[in-house]
């Protein structure tokens, strides 16, 4: 952003917003060219053999008369007030289909996220300090593994293990009914987290041990240890907090990751979130519901990139004084 | 304290008064390869013992190896480090830790990268002192604003709370003095701490270090390549070669009757500021470990070398007895008139009065700030025109600009008759192929995938000056010419030394037969034997082949060696502009004289030029 | 290691960008590595019987075999599945697909990315920025998302989900492709070829280029990795272009509730895919560490 700076922390935050609304505005002309303009979602949705009438009032019910110009802004007043009109399949308003369920993905994602990223922080960093020990050897092999898995593969292999043919501990499938919340059923949250957390902590460990290992290798450090500084001060004040820096824009990127792995998850989980309805709505070609979705998941990796450059930006002061 | 620093009295070699003394010293790779073979000196309290060598040397592993630290990949094997009468390297982890810091402190090559990016400079002053013991906050409050204003830093707290980036280099390498004299240690080792400052900053760091080290008694170890800071720092010099010191003795002693014929080379290779010497580099380049010969590693590049050199690593040899020497011949050598300056040289005058390249009033701009403020300057066939100045200084931007890399200019350069457009790519080919321009860094300025031939080949390509075979040979001449051998052309880049690589620029850049060569800091990089080898083949070509050359420098004695005429610039202004000799010998402006003044040299360590003969006096020693 | 006979003696204190290496060289060396190794030979094994699987295999893939759901034994070596059609000829069967479509997204994905890393980080003007926010916005949706909306809108064809993952896979591929060149790009060679006057497009394919080939021979195995994940958890969505067709995707998904039962159906189609993944995640992690390891010998004073 070479065109304006200044303002501090709080200006660079509001520049990176202003940026973060750019990119969601292209987003939604994507998204309303890609289901809306492009084609004929009326047949799209009712298939060949549609009666003209019917075509007819659903192109009246999807606003299909107006100009293209005309349907976008009409379309985009309606999201801009969370209104995203009405599921085609459902027949009831989208936002009152998906509440429920944006909170039970919501609650997956974030279970995943407080017990991945403190876990993979301390594998990376305890991997880097006993670089090329047995420690460091196993568990950069591990997660290598991991880090290659389809995470479909890992929840069925989950579920082989746990549920079905080997162990029966754990339920197969987590349907939590309508109307109540994913946490009164605790042991059918454990594996579609167990199954983000092996998504997403791979990643996590394996760039932090990287970021350590070039940290412990600086010049600061080696300078640090010669002062004389106790290796706990070293570690804990000089090199961590320098370490730490690069790692929150993986963090970000893989959580966002999460808010579209969760598809497959919940899919093979039977869990009611914001996946599975994705996958229904793209059966059903629930246009509404589908755009909807894409809005928001973009929106939820704009949001955590934004997020990881104000963290990035906070614990590095040579970014910091220089806005 | 100050009484002592005459030489005759701390060169002595009895252990008695040494701060620190060092036997047998040896360290290896992990693999087992010896690093440094076997070191032994002693530093007395109060000295600066120099250590001079050229990259690769194991100078920077002999300093740490003080701390009892080697580097990941080394690890010292041999030998000991006397502390008074503790031995450092037989001191456990938690033992370490408490020497370091406050008995024997360090201060790093680059202090951009040696303090901490996320922490305040306070709070790293802070923490040496608490790390040994002193938890007081009022004591250390106190003891950091000494500190601070020992080094000539503000000691006022809003300072302390500025992190690094906050501060310039000559600043943050003033931190790091004083976070090592904080705990007020017996031994101090300084790892090239004036590396990439400039001359001002580098001369007020230079006193800093002398006047600590002299007024608290302290032991000092001053890890540097260049000849001419020693002569300003040190009291006496070890000089080391492929892991070993090949002479021990007093500065002075070592710059005039050296015993050695490496350090009479090196001595040879250095610029000076007086009287016009061509400088004569060393052949080859030192052998790295694992590649040593068995004998005296010197020998393959040594003229005296006789058969006996390469049986045996010969002994130190006691030439008198605060002098000794790692060769067989000491004595001869020791005889020897300091005679390899090389000869001074005559400058050619340059014929015709038309100049093939005009300035005039160029003005540069990077965005909105003008960073060039009317550059006015000409270069009349054949001659040498040196623009000389410190970082930030325009004389970069001003070579550039010439050679239209730079496009943001206005004003005119004119190469003959001809206006040049700002940017190469508007340039017509003809004109591109008159100017040729030399990176300074060897290392970037080869890509590292072509081979040597392709990157020297290229500018014959691209100028449609010839193909195919007859390419080839005049690749395989060109590359004879800079003294490398037709073979080179199968080569990649990383196979060859900074010196080598060097060599290759230049023929990338002479193939296509230029007019007008612009030579922008090409020896910054390179050590001092190789950087006069370059400057010795660049004179040679330039008035074989009468260039015109635009040559860049922050080194103001190497003007001396090359140019005729000097352009010194400052803040993007010409602050003096004129003949070579004269301006050196008689600069008109203030800011020339500090310049001068500034540049550790040799002449002013060893007496030559009786230091009162410059305008003001900061560097030389005491 | 014999590289560092080679390496010269490097001026201290002077900034030495690592020279990268040749591509031949970064893969002949790598194949040093035991994981280098043990992934291409999984890659090789799954790669045969994708290829071959289908002229091996004993029966047509939607052939009625005998009673859904039986064990091991008799006609059917794997047993037979919910239709009663041959496990191991499905399996046999179930790979070609899945490979070719991932290998030709990740190809496309792929020189689109390099191509438009290389202008932006070349540019380094307002282009670059353009560029980049553009490949944000198409970042902002997730493959799996961009794939599954796609496939609703079009339908289910092998072309959509191949253009899908290609359009999802450039600006990523991208990102890494401009962070690689643009250390080489401030490089001198460029200053130098600009001066004589080299036109862009050879700059960027003849300079730039095979100075970051190593970095994305790592990314084209990290991508390859991704995208058959993905087409293959398409197919478990059941979005194959083919609903009914062989796919071991499409076979995890038909079989994954007899798995008590009937377990070869799922396990057989689970670890190919797993062990297709490990192995190109496993070769990627050979290369990005041989060239991490060639810069530390490099690296040496």
């Amino acid at each position: 952003m070479k065109w304006f700076r200044g303002g501090g922390i709080t200006g660079f935050i509001i520049r990176r917003l202003l940026l973060g609304l750019l990119v969601m505005f292209l987003v939604s002309v994507v998204v309303f060219v890609a289901t809306q303009a492009l084609g004929d979602p009326a047949r799209a949705i009712l298939g060949r053999d549609a009666t003209p009438d019917r075509l007819a009032a659903l192109r009246k019910q999807l606003n299909l008369d107006s100009s293209v110009v005309g349907q976008y802004f009409h379309w985009l007043g309606g999201v801009l007030h969370f209104d995203f009109g009405s599921s085609l399949a459902a027949q009831e308003p989208v936002g009152k289909l998906l509440g429920p369920r944006l909170v039970n993905s919501g609650i997956l994602v974030l279970c995943a996220a407080v017990i991945s990223v403190p876990v993979s922080i301390a594998i990376g960093s305890y991997a880097a300090l006993k670089r090329e020990k047995t420690f460091d050897t196993v568990t950069s092999n591990l997660l290598l593994v991991l880090a290659s898995l389809p995470e479909f593969v890992v929840a069925v292999l989950l579920v082989i293990l746990l549920s079905t043919s080997v162990f029966h501990w754990l339920p197969a499938i987590s349907p939590v009914p309508p109307g109540h919340h994913p946490w009164e059923y605790p042991s059918e949250l454990v594996m579609p987290v167990a199954t983000l957390v092996f998504a997403v902590a791979p990643y996590v460990a394996r760039i932090m041990r990287a970021s350590m290992i070039e940290v412990l290798e600086s010049d600061y450090v080696e300078m640090a240890r010669l002062k004389g500084l106790p290796e706990r001060t070293v570690l804990i004040r000089h090199a961590l907090p320098n370490a730490i820096g690069p790692v929150f824009q993986v963090i970000a990127i893989n959580l966002a990751y999460l808010a579209g792995g969760v598809v497959v998850i919940e899919y093979v989980f039977n869990y009611p979130g914001i996946g599975s309805a994705l996958q229904d709505a793209v059966l059903n070609h629930d246009i509404p519901v589908v755009q909807a979705l894409a809005i928001l998941i973009a929106g939820v990796y704009v949001l955590l990139n934004l997020f990881a450059d104000v963290a990035t930006i906070l614990v590095t002061p040579r970014l910091r004084t220089r806005l | 304290m100050t009484t002592d620093q005459l030489p005759e009295q701390q060169g002595a070699t009895t252990d008695g008064g040494a701060a620190v003394t060092v036997r047998n010293l040896r360290i290896e790779t992990t693999r087992g390869v010896a690093v440094v073979p076997d070191a032994s000196f002693e530093i007395a309290p109060g000295e600066v013992l120099g250590v001079v060598g050229e990259s690769g040397s194991g100078k920077t592993t002999v300093g740490l190896s003080l701390l009892g630290h080697a580097r990941r990949g080394l690890k010292i094997t041999g030998g000991t480090v006397m502390l008074g009468d503790r031995d450092i390297l037989t001191m456990g982890d938690s033992e370490l830790r408490r020497l370091r810091g406050s008995q024997v402190s360090y201060v790093p090559q680059d202090p951009a990268s040696s303090l901490n990016p996320a922490l305040r400079i306070g709070v790293q002053l802070r923490e040496v002192l608490e790390a040994h013991g002193q938890s007081d906050n009022k004591t250390n409050d106190a003891r950091i604003a000494e500190m601070m204003r020992e080094v000539a830093l503000s000691d006022d707290p809003a300072y302390l709370r500025r992190y690094p980036h906050q501060l310039s280099g000559g600043q943050q390498q003033r931190v790091g003095l004083a976070m090592a004299f904080a705990n007020r240690p017996r031994l101090i080792i300084l790892d090239e701490p004036t590396t990439g400052l400039d001359v001002t900053t580098q001369s007020t760091v230079l006193s800093t270090v002398r006047d600590l080290a002299t007024s608290h008694g302290v032991a000092a170890l001053y890890v540097t390549h260049d000849l001419a800071v020693v002569a300003a720092v040190a009291t006496r010099v070890a000089v080391m070669y492929a892991g070993r010191i090949v002479e021990l003795g007093p500065a002075d002693v070592l710059f005039e009757s050296s015993g050695h014929p490496y350090t009479r080379r090196l001595v040879g290779a250095i610029p000076r500021l007086t009287g016009g010497r061509s400088l004569v580099g060393i052949p080859g380049h030192a052998p790295s470990p694992g590649k040593r010969p068995s004998g005296c590693a010197f020998a393959p590049r040594c003229r005296l070398r006789i058969d006996e050199c390469e049986t045996a690593v010969p002994d130190m040899f006691q030439i008198t007895p605060d002098h000794s020497s790692r060769c067989i011949k000491a004595l001869e050598v020791v005889d020897f008139k300091q005679d390899e300056y090389g000869e001074p040289v005559a400058l050619p005058e340059s014929e015709s009065d038309k100049p093939v390249l005009s300035i005039e009033n160029v003005v540069g701009y990077y965005g909105s700030t003008e960073v060039l403020h009317s550059i006015n300057m000409t270069l009349e066939q054949g001659e040498v025109l040196a623009i000389v100045g410190e970082s930030g200084s325009g004389k970069t931007t001003t070579a550039r600009s010439i050679a239209g890399l730079h496009h943001d200019w206005t004003g005119t350069i004119r190469l003959g008759d001809t206006e040049l457009a700002k940017s190469a790519r508007s340039r017509s080919t003809d004109v591109r192929r008159q100017i040729q321009y030399i990176f300074q860094n060897p290392y970037g300025s080869l890509n590292p995938r072509k081979t040597i031939g392709e990157s020297v080949g290229q500018p014959l390509a691209v100028f449609n000056i010839a193909s195919g075979k007859q390419a080839e040979t005049m690749v395989g001449e060109m590359l004879e010419q800079v003294s490398l051998s037709a073979a080179y052309a199968s080569r990649y880049p990383d196979q060859c030394s900074g010196g080598e690589r060097q060599r290759v620029a230049i023929a990338r850049a002479l193939i296509s037969k230029p007019s007008i060569l612009i030579c922008d800091e090409i020896t910054s990089a390179l050590d001092v034997s190789v950087q006069a080898a370059i400057v010795e083949l660049l004179g040679n070509l330039q008035r074989e082949l009468g260039l015109s050359m635009v040559f860049v420098t922050h080194n103001l004695p190497l003007v001396r060696s090359i140019a005729q005429k000097v352009a010194v610039l400052a803040d993007g202004n010409i602050v003096e502009y004129g003949e070579t000799a004269g301006m050196l010998a008689n600069p008109q402006q203030e800011y020339t004289r500090h310049l001068i003044s500034d540049t550790p040299s040799l002449e002013t360590a060893t007496g030559e030029v009786p230091a009162a003969a410059l305008p003001h006096d900061r560097t030389s020693p005491a | 290691m014999s590289a560092t006979e080679e390496a010269p003696a490097l001026a201290e204190g002077v900034d030495t960008p690592t020279p990268p290496v040749k591509s031949s060289t970064l893969l002949s060396r790598s194949l040093r590595l035991w994981r280098t190794r043990i992934g291409l030979v999984f890659v090789l094994i799954l790669v045969l019987i994708a290829v071959f699987g289908p002229i091996i295999a004993p029966h047509k893939p939607a052939d009625f075999m005998g009673i859904p759901n039986t064990p091991p034994g008799g006609g059917a070596l794997f047993g037979t599945d919910y239709l009663g059609q041959d496990v191991w000829s499905r399996f046999l069967y179930g790979g070609r697909s899945i490979l070719v479509m991932a290998i030709v997204s990740t190809a496309i994905g792929v020189v689109i990315g390099v191509a438009i890393g290389l202008v932006a980080a070349y540019a380094r003007n307002a282009l670059d920025d353009i560029l980049m926010r553009l490949m944000d916005v198409i970042m902002a949706f997730p493959q799996i998302m961009l794939a599954l909306v796609a496939v609703s809108l079009v339908g289910p064809k092998a072309w959509v989900t191949i253009g899908a993952i290609a359009i999802t896979t450039a600006p990523r591929v991208a990102r890494v492709a401009r962070g690689a060149a643009q250390p080489v790009v401030e490089r001198d060679f460029i200053g130098a070829t600009e001066a004589m006057g080299l036109s862009r497009v050879r700059i960027l394919s003849g300079e730039i280029l095979p100075n970051i080939l190593g970095p994305m021979m790592v990314e084209a195995t990290l991508r390859l990795t991704y995208s058959i994940a993905v087409i293959a958890a398409l197919a478990f969505l059941g979005l194959a272009p083919d609903p009914n067709g062989a796919n071991w995707g499409t076979m995890i998904q038909q079989n994954q509730g007899v798995l008590a039962t009937q377990p070869w159906g799922a396990l057989l189609p689970i670890i190919a895919i797993a062990f297709l993944t490990m192995g190109t995640g496993l070769i990627g992690d050979g290369i990005a560490r041989t060239a991490a390891g060639i810069d530390r010998e490099r690296g040496d004073e």
